[in-house]
């Protein structure tokens, strides 16, 4: 397998083999443009078609055709002209588009006109009191395992939290001959008045008879608890019981798996470490880049599409890679886009993919309470730091993420915010009687994911650079 | 936990966890060899010592942190397995002498 990208610089660079990542690598391959892309992961297809070249799954119908939808992109991709490089770490971009990467050991860096970022979505934060309990994980890590290893949950396994994905998870779990004992469902009452204004459209989109045959194929076989207000880990070094309440009832059952979702949220540490603008997105309780309608971010010359931009699921990443691939052609070479679809076409693509997803957005809104803690609850797992621990912080004149980590290190351990961002916005937020945009996010900075300072060191030196550390 | 599914017929694949001959399959990350084993493969954390899994399985918690082949704090789930690989279980803080 490539480890090291053939130049030093391309038209574009793709990050992330995505469903929206491979969409756009095809287009730009096609049209001829030399292309580079890099992926995390060691084959292509992102989260939602993970490991789709390689997984033990034989029984195709356990994945669904949906997962399978993959295949024609990935194929399509490989027979491209197209540079892929498997198992590549982007840690820095920046607005030279210059790409730092590290591959089998190595960093390089290489020089593109255009990139387009298709780094997708993360699991959204579910800080709940022992969620750092080995034992407790979350459900796209459970996906994960089962696509790629067709490895399922076996001991006692509790599935709380709510969203299309849950319930999607659960069927294959069970599907693959897995074990569900129960799940608990965390979806707010009020949420159902709230999607109301949405609920034509949702109807009339494809998510609704899909979502329905799930529903009903889970519920034939696993117990769901309705209206789960609160929620609690519990075991000493290692998950033996869950706490609920639902209708007024506590409930407390054996566990050894707990798995939780409550939804995705855009992967940001890339994009914002390079530069560009991001806002809170009110719907969608977190950060989103400002975008233009092709996908153009704030710093010229970098585009982002896929779930990455904001989150719309599958079909809405492939039409969105396109977008920005159309867009990058055009401007790279005019005369090999008119050969391409209008890109009208691929916006009246992408507003069908869309239809639904403000339901979705209003129905699956997470409860406050399960975004933001309170007391011991754990919020940075990196730095073991507690809700109250960021009030008594915020008490003594923390004023915003970036402040806090002088106070208490939340954000500045491995996982660089990936998974106490969110909740530390919100929690300082509302202590501070202010809004999500106002607190606003760390500054987060290259390397935006840990490299070793050998790998550094081997880098390429400037004069300018060894100047700066050499003595008169 | 977990455990693996009969229409898996990849090869396997034999690893050393902490000294000890661990199968896995071709394919598998780290991570998901060692929570297939059925071992206890909890890491401490530097910070507190508290025990931790791999939570999100998709390179994004670093809770799965693991030496492989003698060079610390890899994320196990993104590193596939590969025949005789050792891998060491990290147990708080790094020493000096290390
Ligand atoms: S398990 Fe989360 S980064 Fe590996």
């Amino acid at each position: 397998m490539t480890t090291i990208a053939k130049r030093d610089s391309y038209d574009v660079v793709v990050v992330g083999a995505g469903p929206a990542g491979l969409a756009a690598t095809a287009m730009l391959a096609e049209a001829g443009l030399s292309t580079l892309l890099l992926d995390e992961n060691a084959g292509p297809g992102g989260q939602v078609w993970r490991a789709i070249a390689s997984t033990p799954v034989t029984k195709r119908e356990q994945l669904g055709a949906d997962y399978w939808a993959g295949e024609d992109l990935v194929q399509k991709v490989r027979a491209s002209s197209a540079e892929i490089i498997q198992r590549a770490t982007v840690w820095s971009l920046d607005c030279n588009l210059e790409i730092g990467v590290s591959a089998g050991g190595v960093s390089m860096f290489v020089k593109a006109r255009r990139v387009i970022l298709a780094t997708g979505a993360q699991e959204r934060p579910f800080p709940i009191p022992g969620w750092t309990l080995p034992g407790v994980m979350t459900a796209g890590a459970a996906q994960t395992m089962l696509k790629s290893s067709a490895l399922v949950p076996d001991g006692r396994t509790i599935v709380a939290g709510q969203g299309p994905l849950l319930w999607l998870l659960a069927a294959q779990i069970l599907r693959l001959g897995g074990r569900i004992d129960c799940i608990l469902d965390t979806t707010e009452r009020r949420n159902y008045f709230g999607a109301l204004p949405h609920a034509f459209t949702f109807l009339t989109s494809p998510y609704f008879a899909k979502g329905l045959a799930l529903m009903k194929e889970v519920r034939a076989k696993v117990p769901v608890v309705k209206g789960v207000s609160e929620l609690a880990a519990t075991g000493d070094g290692q998950l033996t019981s869950v706490t609920y309440l639902a209708g007024g009832r506590r409930q407390t059952v054996p566990a050894d798996l707990l798995l939780l979702h409550q939804g995705v949220v855009p992967n940001v540490n890339l994009a914002m470490a390079a530069g560009i603008e991001h806002r809170w997105d009110d719907r969608q309780l977190c950060w989103s880049p400002v975008l233009d309608g092709d996908g153009n971010s704030s710093v010229q010359g970098i585009a982002i599409a896929g779930d990455g931009a904001g989150i719309g699921g599958v079909d809405a990443a492939v039409f969105r890679g396109r977008i920005a691939a159309r867009a990058t052609v055009e401007a790279l070479t005019p005369a090999a886009a008119a050969g391409l679809a209008p890109t009208a076409s691929f916006r009246a693509d992408l507003a069908r993919a869309e239809r639904g997803r403000a339901f979705l957005d209003c129905l699956f809104r997470p409860a406050p309470q399960f975004r933001i803690p309170s007391g011991d609850t754990i919020v940075c797992r990196c730095e073991e730091v507690t809700a109250k621990d960021i009030l008594d912080a915020v008490a003594i004149g923390a004023t915003g993420p970036n402040q806090l980590k002088a106070y208490r290190r939340t954000g500045m351990g491995p996982c660089q915010g990936r998974l106490c961002g969110l909740t530390v916005t919100e929690l300082m937020a509302q202590a501070r009687g202010k809004s999500p945009q106002e607190i606003g996010y760390y500054r987060l900075r290259a390397p935006v994911k840990p490299i070793t300072l050998a790998e550094l060191a081997a880098g390429p030196k400037t004069d300018a650079s060894v100047k700066a550390v050499v003595r008169g | 936990m977990f455990k693996r599914s009969d229409q898996d017929q990849r090869p396997s694949v034999q690893i050393f966890v902490d000294g000890v001959a661990v199968q896995a399959r071709g394919g598998d990350t780290v991570s998901a060899a060692l929570l297939a084993s059925g071992r206890d493969v909890r890491r401490k954390t530097a910070v507190s010592g508290a025990p931790r899994l791999p939570y999100c399985m998709m390179g994004v918690c670093f809770d799965c942190l693991v030496t492989v082949d003698g060079v610390g704090n890899r994320q196990g789930c993104l590193v596939p397995v590969a025949e005789g690989m050792t891998i060491e279980i990290q147990k708080g803080k790094r020493e000096i002498e290390r």
